[in-house]
């Protein structure tokens, strides 16, 4: 190999100046390329809606702005209990929940939140119990009328709605999925399901077409003369949710509304929402205290703890850059593989060589810039293979092109979790290039990067 | 030392105080009570004793679906009737029906009011003890200034013994309805009058039935008391055999009694836990 290296060393070296000029030519639209890759992840990350509001397109705050805002939050503070009024002005001035307690005998449950829940995402509001978070989520179809401030939702300020328009809200944009399910123990399944429909007045016959069509969705089509008590659980959460459905709101409000589930069930109906919300794209507002279904289910997720937010970001954001300390030991022990991305942890692929080129200028590049292998794409920029340098060695001397080089690799998508990233890393001696769905390369993922931001309290990259 | 209080003046005139002012709106409640009980108890004893006793216990098998339960009752029928007590029994019976009826009429929305109003449940708390603790005699003596003697009077005064149950129960069921279901009914959108009609009452129409089903029973309790003043049917026959020490008249007409409470109580507890298995 060292005398096949320093013969071919001395070959290139005799035109060493003019392939320099020559690499700099090729390599001029792959850095072209780079900038509209870059370009365009940015667009997807800004709410594309045609690929569908998913998990992907909510990574970036930096691009959620651009989003159309479903429900803003201005200075909500709700107080229970007697002596609002002081209470109010100690919420102002920065005391705590139990010195306002000590003090005026009233329950600050909510203090000063502000919050944007963008059109289509799936926002999850996080806190152990007491927090605040069930009323925060019953302050957004008032079944909590906050003490102070405006909840906006579609552009109108539900808190100073009268009782008719506010029926007629609540008819027309929320639907709710309880905790214990609240199903009506004296109707059938179906006619839970219509029970909204039912509210609007909506003739029978076709409410209760449309309601088994919601059913059907929930995948409970046979189920619609039982009655709730003959189901399962996770079957009874099906319903809650068919229910919520079938009038079609664009909100879709969800109150602990896996956490009466055994823990299987639990994970396959978070799945089942998932695929759900990709038919329906509604907006998800959804309550838990469980870190894991948060960071699962959530595009953002606001920490909550005394009735006020700690911090609002997508799961990466949370897990990557925890705003204080409470949220750091809420996250200690999270399985990070979980939830981080390939597109989080990738970096800009090096090691690009155009597929025309030949095998020599291909070494000249890998050893230029100190690698043992880069990734081969065609004209169109689609990605082709690997190459490596010792296979480039093997054909210099008889090949004009590096096509009898390739040879092919396993790929992720940049929205491929961690946690399946891996197993290929585990089979692969070489790094692992992240394709976009038009199969261009859009990075590179190093085994060692992987370990590092991975690792429970790892600093960020 | 402080004289006797006059309690006993003042309820004496208020007592005459009504008399003297309301005597039209007391006259067309007598009538109409009047009206509607001379009709249910001229239907009952029209009856042919067969087909009362088919219907009793085609209406017991499809309450209960016990058939063991609906034997008996046909076998006690026979007996009211082997007793010479029948047209005693139904006009019983039509005195406890109305005025279980009224009371449920009364009752329930009064229950349903209080069960959204705390302030109008602890007024109404110390009025329901009251009727529910005086002795039943003593509000005999009211009724009978204001009605007179009779079946009517008789009756007032076991719709007033009969009502609180009714309301006490149909408050509770209707506060225990769950939170949550509450919740449901209002993130709908749901007007007072729909949440009431398709969550509340429903949800709570076990705890409902079980104050009719007292209530019932109460009826036919006072129902027999108010033969003092007048009342008819089976209470007729306790008094007089209380007034003869007649043991075997009273002894039979306590076991009519007896008969027609048994079957109202099974077939309206009944009804309440059927709804409760769901």
């Amino acid at each position: 190999m060292d005398v096949g290296r320093s013969g071919i060393r001395g070959i290139i070296g005799r035109y060493e100046a003019a392939l320099s000029a020559r690499i700099d030519e090729l390599m001029a639209p792959v850095v072209e390329w780079r900038k509209e890759v870059a370009a365009s992840l940015l667009s997807r990350a800004a709410g594309d809606t045609d690929k569908g509001p998913g998990k992907a397109a909510a990574a970036g705050s930096e691009a959620g702005d651009e989003r159309r805002v479903a429900i803003r939050l201005e200075g909500v503070t709700k107080v229970f209990g007697h002596g609002q009024k002081e209470a109010l002005e100690l919420v102002r001035s920065g005391s705590s929940k139990n010195d306002i307690l000590k003090a005026t005998g009233s329950m600050v449950a909510l203090r000063n939140i502000d919050l944007e829940i963008y059109q289509g995402e799936i926002f999850v509001i996080m806190g152990l119990s007491g927090c605040g978070k069930s009323t925060l989520e019953r302050c957004l179809n008032r079944l909590v009328r906050p003490t102070r401030g405006k909840v906006v939702v579609n552009g109108t300020d539900i808190t100073s709605l009268d009782e008719d328009s506010l029926r007629q809200f609540r008819r027309d944009h929320i639907g709710m999925v309880f905790q214990n399910f609240g199903l009506l123990p004296h109707r059938t399944v179906l006619e839970n399901v219509a029970y909204g429909l039912e509210v609007q007045g909506v003739p029978r016959e076709e409410r209760l077409s449309r309601s088994r069509k919601a059913l059907e969705l929930v995948g409970l089509k046979s189920y619609g003369d039982a009655r709730p008590s003959m189901l399962s659980g996770g079957m009874k959460q099906r319903v809650g949710l068919a229910r919520a459905l079938a009038t079609d709101p664009d909100i879709l409000l969800m109150d602990e509304a896996f956490s009466a589930l055994d823990p299987l069930i639990r994970k396959s109906m978070q799945e089942e929402l998932l695929d759900l919300q990709r038919k329906v794209h509604k907006t998800i507002v959804f309550v838990t205290h469980d870190l894991d279904e948060a960071l699962r289910l959530g595009d953002r997720i606001a920490i909550m703890r005394d009735g006020g937010i700690v911090q609002v970001g997508t799961p990466e954001d949370i897990l990557t850059s925890p705003a204080d300390d409470y949220v750091s030991r809420f996250i200690d022990g999270v399985d990070r593989s979980k939830v981080m991305t390939c597109e989080s942890i990738m970096k800009q692929p090096e090691a690009v060589i155009p597929l025309r080129i030949g095998p020599r200028t291909a070494l000249k590049m890998l050893e230029d810039i100190g690698h043992t292998a880069g990734f081969v794409v065609d004209k169109e920029k689609g990605f082709i293979g690997l190459v490596r340098s010792e296979d480039l060695l093997r054909i210099v001397p008889t090949e004009a092109s590096i096509k009898g080089a390739i040879s092919p690799v396993r790929s992720v998508g940049p929205s491929t979790k961690v946690e399946d990233l891996i197993p290929i890393l585990v089979e692969t001696d070489y790094p692992v290039p992240v394709l976009s769905e038009s199969n261009w390369l859009v990075g590179v993922i190093y085994p060692a990067m992987v370990m590092r931001r991975i690792r429970p309290g790892g600093a960020p990259a | 030392m402080i004289g006797k209080i006059p309690l006993g003046d003042v309820a004496e005139g208020t007592v005459t105080w009504i008399e003297a002012n309301l005597g039209v709106v007391l006259d067309f409640i007598t009538w109409l009570i009047g009206w509607v009980l001379g009709a249910l108890s001229s239907v009952l004893t029209a009856i042919p004793v067969p087909l009362f006793i088919l219907l009793a216990a085609v209406l017991t098998l499809l309450a209960t679906r016990k058939i063991l339960l609906t034997l008996g009752v046909v076998l006690a029928l026979m007996l009211i009737e082997n007793l010479g007590l029948w047209a005693l029994s139904m006009e019983t019976l039509s005195l406890v029906l109305v005025s279980a009826c009224t009371a449920v009429l009364i009752g329930v929305p009064v229950g349903i009011l209080a069960s959204r109003n705390d302030r109008l449940q602890g007024v109404l708390k110390v009025g329901l003890d009251f009727m529910q603790t005086m002795p039943s005699f003593v509000y005999l003596i009211p009724v009978v200034i204001f009605f007179g003697l009779g079946n009517v009077p008789g009756m007032i005064a076991t719709i007033v013994f009969a009502i609180p149950p009714v309301v006490r129960l149909t408050d509770l069921g209707i506060r225990q309805v769950p939170k949550e279901l509450n919740e449901v009914a209002d993130s709908f959108g749901s007007s007072a009058l729909q949440k009431l009609a398709c969550v509340q009452l429903p949800v709570a129409k076990p705890t409902i039935m079980a104050g009719i089903n007292q209530c019932v029973m109460l009826s036919l309790s006072m129902v027999v008391i108010a033969s003092m003043i007048g009342a008819k049917g089976l209470g007729r026959d306790v008094l007089v055999a209380i007034q003869r020490v007649d043991i075997g008249l009273g002894f039979e007409a306590g076991v009519a009694i007896v008969i027609i409470a048994v079957i109202l109580d099974r077939i309206t507890q009944s009804i309440g836990k059927r709804e409760n298995a769901h």
